[in-house]
């Protein structure tokens, strides 16, 4: 099959689940529950998304953790999101320089 | 005015524009091993913009999949899309007619979702339209710089960016869960169950995108049942 088929069924599908909720649901939604429910979401979802995944993001649990424990100290700290990102990657490669020393 | 929320959009979608391209060059190195060409993959990226889907999507590639096949991975894996443009559209509002719509709905990546809601001001149609455009590029640069150039960055400095991706999750849900209970509440309860998801047998056979999903249904749905948000709330988040 073309490679061309298979790109456009991705994109398409993609898009369309994207774009569907934007357009139909546009009137404020009046029912309690489900704004609250929407109110949780973003919460729920980048968490959900976050942890455990960043733990097994990198080449050792170690230094996943090490990510992870930066990144909520920073934002705790208030820190900006470009500022606790970076930080966050900068703890991987501290940690896993440490750990390849480690290991010599 | 609208250029000034374009430029706004543009200084926040910077640092994902960055964390993008690191990731989207390991999508682009590995479509090119597995068979694809630059240009091939390079195409998902500025046609998909999601990281997940298009791996999975290259795999199914790869082993000559069905087209319906094709499709209902990508409804699976990116179902989480659904959720997170019906919180979009009610935080927009009314006012914001179909077309702008219809191109952020485009660019409504995880990260991007992540910023806009994390935006204290409104959410206007140039600042949406500007948070996009860096993504993007990233993205798309980030593909075919990796289809191109393969395995020329130490794989160690590539792992040690995607964990940006992670970070900036991280920058979003912290601070306003350690000024409401409830929200602490509802991050934890989709931690445990994210958990759960990752590591208890039979659970842990659901693919990754459906398991965010019944994560965050199962958490915001309990949240919203025990502790219902009043009007005034809301206008934070």
């Amino acid at each position: 099959m073309s490679i061309y088929a298979y790109i456009a069924a991705m994109a398409v599908t993609t898009y369309l689940i994207r774009a569907l909720p934007l357009t139909i649901f546009r009137k404020p939604i009046g029912s309690a529950f489900l704004r609250s429910f929407l109110h949780y979401v973003p919460y729920c979802c980048l968490t959900a998304m976050t942890f455990p995944a960043i733990l097994s993001s990198t080449a050792s649990l170690v230094s996943g953790a090490a990510a992870l424990v930066v990144a909520v100290f920073l934002a705790c700290r208030g820190k900006s999101l470009i500022v606790v990102a970076l930080s966050s990657s900068a703890a991987v490669l501290v940690t896993e320089w440490i750990q390849y020393l480690g290991n010599l | 005015m609208g250029w000034k929320e374009f430029k706004a959009g543009l200084r926040g979608g910077a640092p994902v524009g960055v964390g993008y391209f690191s990731v989207s060059f390991g999508f682009g190195a590995m479509a090119v091993a597995q068979g694809l060409t630059a240009w091939m993959a390079s195409l998902i990226s500025v046609t998909n913009l999601t990281s997940a889907g298009q791996f999975a999507g290259l795999t199914l590639i790869v082993a000559s999949a069905s087209l319906w096949e094709m499709v209902l991975t990508q409804l699976v894996i990116n179902s989480r899309y659904a959720l997170m443009s019906l919180a979009l559209s009610q935080r927009m509002g009314e006012k914001i007619g179909v077309l702008p719509r219809l191109l952020v709905a485009f660019i409504n990546t995880d990260e991007i979702f992540a910023l806009a809601m994390a935006r204290k001001e409104p959410l206007t149609v140039p600042y949406m339209l500007g948070l996009g455009v860096l993504p993007i590029l990233g993205w798309t640069a980030g593909t075919l710089c990796g289809g191109l150039a393969g395995s020329a960055l130490p794989v160690s400095i590539r792992r040690a960016l995607g964990v940006m991706l992670y970070g900036m999750f991280i920058a979003v849900v912290v601070p306003p869960a350690r000024r409401e209970r409830n929200i602490l509440a509802a991050a934890a309860l989709a931690m445990g169950l994210s958990c759960l998801f990752t590591w208890a047998p039979v659970l842990k056979e659901l693919s990754e995108g459906l398991s965010i999903v019944v994560c965050t249904v199962a958490a915001a749905g309990l949240c919203a049942w025990l502790f219902p948000v009043r009007e005034e709330e809301e206008a934070e988040v």
